[in-house]
């Protein structure tokens, strides 16, 4: 669903990532446009990840500008990207083990609940109405994302696919407007796959959340993405619509490897 | 045969015998159960939330009842006084954060166990320098807590309830239930649950680390002060208080090192136990019970049930 006049929600710019000696991301460019699925591949060890984690605030780049909205994002800690309205989901899920669904999603709320805490304690007044309303919302999220039969299960005891969900739900609660998500479809059976895919394009479509995702499945990716970028060894070796990526010769050498 | 009888009979007979002192132990027990419980907190609230085991949690709660005691000797009304201890533990709960946990995140616990205990030598060595070594006592008289006792009649005997253990059993429960509704219910309490449980996610939903550490220190610290008030009261205030620090690791061991009520439950059986024990089966062995009871109920503990009665399987960080 990409039309013409999308404007642009991020651009990253010429962004230089290292550890110690090693390069992980060597001067990658691309944007993300309002309202697209944006895909990441490339093989293991590309960087994706790592753009992700840029993006997020949990890494921060010795070069390079990442512009949001308009505006040139300064320097900034993870809870303040949160703060933007960039959410995400991890690769190896990172759930809070002990809480259950629910209370899982509810944190996703954490950031607009606002009154004194005072009165949340009391469970009193304002507090009470405040409560209700975010509840309310994440068990709409958690009715959307199929998963009501295990609202009250401890999140630690859920199988795979349902765990990856939660996280999903979990952002969802953030009701971001850049949702990334690090591999959600890995480890995943062919219909939980599919489950997966559905969701992710009901939540683009009917939220109109703009989403940039990673993933490795390339069937999946192709099917979902309105465009794709594609990295290698931490350089940007290919940016397009699915269709461009396919024919592209350099992608191709890259996955297949070049005749010698 | 006697050995057997001392043991399996005559305990109890002397409690139906004797209710009055029966039921005086429990009281006794109780109170210095919730004392142990309160003590227990401080460390239970910082094992939460950066999963470390605070060494600097007794010095905390001497250092408390010392600068009370200083501020008050300044000729600042003593609950005034109260208000500058609290102020002066939240700009040592953000020192910590700004100097110590922000540097260490991320680093395996043990050093971290290790920066607390620096920390609390720093804290002895600083607090020396500052308020001097010198034992003072409490000023729980100035604070309006009452003192003297009274005796009810019971059972066709008296028991003895001292007021200010009445206070502390009091204001103990009320501090207890507070901070239970607040990390059950507050986005606060929430924050601090997701941080122990998963930073990194917490870090993504919009928690921030810094401001969950300093309120989980600045509250350590709170329950540092209520500890150091009703402990100091009932023995002089000096850095010996910081014994009672040990108690609470026996407590910590029963109750499990993650559980608010873990902390209390732990607290109270090992009052209870002891004082019990230490009255009806005490003379058996000598008496003493009540310097080594705890420890030897913890040690069951460790050899049965390591991970404590409330307690998540995360001992082995200790």
């Amino acid at each position: 669903m990409v039309n013409e006049t999308k404007k642009v929600m991020m651009e990253v710019k010429n962004i230089n990532l290292r550890f110690g000696g090693v390069i992980a991301i060597k001067g990658v460019s691309f944007d993300i446009q309002e309202g697209e699925i944006r895909a990441i591949i490339g093989p293991n060890g590309a960087g994706k990840s790592s753009m992700l984690n840029v993006i997020n605030g949990f890494y921060h780049p010795q070069e390079g500008e990442i512009w949001f909205n308009g505006e040139k994002r300064p320097s900034m800690e993870p809870y303040e990207v949160a703060k933007t309205g960039i959410a995400r989901t991890f690769q190896n899920i990172a759930l809070f083990k002990g809480m259950t669904t629910i209370e899982n999603v509810m944190t996703g709320r954490q950031l607009q609940m606002n009154k004194n805490f005072f009165w949340q304690m009391l469970r009193y007044g304002p507090a009470i109405e405040e409560e209700v309303k975010h509840r309310k919302r994440c068990e709409e999220i958690i009715d959307f994302l199929e998963i009501n039969n295990i609202r009250k299960t401890p999140v630690g005891s859920l199988p795979y696919g349902l765990q990856k969900r939660v996280e999903l739900a979990r952002a969802l609660a953030m009701e971001p407007e850049l949702l990334l998500l690090d591999e959600p479809m890995a480890g995943m059976n062919v219909e939980e796959k599919q489950d997966m895919s559905r969701f992710i394009v009901d939540v683009n479509e009917e939220f109109g959340t703009t989403i940039a995702l990673i993933e490795h499945d390339m069937g999946v990716v192709m099917d979902l993405a309105d465009r794709v970028v594609v990295l290698n060894y931490g350089e940007l070796l290919a940016d397009g619509t699915p269709k461009q990526i396919q024919a592209d010769q350099a992608v191709i050498d890259a996955y297949l490897g070049v005749p010698h | 045969m006697d050995f057997l009888t001392g043991i399996f009979v005559t305990p109890f007979a002397e409690m139906i015998d004797m209710p009055d002192l029966f039921f005086q132990a429990l009281w006794d027990g109780f109170v210095s159960g919730t004392l142990y419980g309160l003590i227990a907190l401080g460390f239970v609230l910082i094992f939460k939330a950066s999963g470390v085991f605070n060494f600097a949690q007794p010095i905390l709660v001497v250092l408390a009842a010392l600068a009370l005691i200083s501020f008050y000797k300044m000729g600042i009304p003593a609950w005034i006084s109260v208000i500058c201890v609290l102020i002066m533990f939240y700009g040592l709960a953000w020192l910590i954060e700004r100097l110590i946990l922000r540097k260490l995140v991320n680093t395996d616990g043990n050093i971290l166990f290790m920066s607390t205990v620096a920390l609390s030598f720093i804290i002895i060595g600083a607090a020396q320098w500052i308020f001097g070594g010198r034992p003072s006592s409490m000023i729980h008289k100035e604070l309006g807590f009452p003192t003297g006792s009274l005796e009810w009649p019971m059972f066709g005997g008296g028991v003895y309830f001292e007021l200010l253990d009445i206070s502390a059993a009091v204001v103990a429960v009320l501090l207890i239930i507070a901070l239970g509704l607040f990390f059950s219910r507050t986005k606060i309490g929430r924050g601090l649950r997701a941080v122990a449980d998963d930073p990194q996610a917490a870090l993504s939903v919009g928690i921030s680390l810094n401001q969950i550490w300093v309120i989980v220190w600045f509250v350590a610290g709170v329950v540092a002060l209520v500890t150091g008030i009703f402990w100091g009261a009932r023995s002089d205030v000096s850095f010996a208080l910081q014994i009672i620090g040990f108690k609470a690791l026996p407590v910590l061991i029963i109750g499990g090192f993650t559980s608010v009520p873990g902390a209390i439950v732990g607290g109270l059986m090992i009052g209870l136990g002891e004082k019990i024990f230490e009255i009806y089966w005490g003379p058996l062995l000598g008496s003493g019970v009540e310097g080594w009871f705890a420890y030897f109920i913890a040690l069951g503990f460790l050899l049965f049930k390591p991970q404590g009665l409330f307690g998540d399987k995360i001992i082995e960080r200790v």
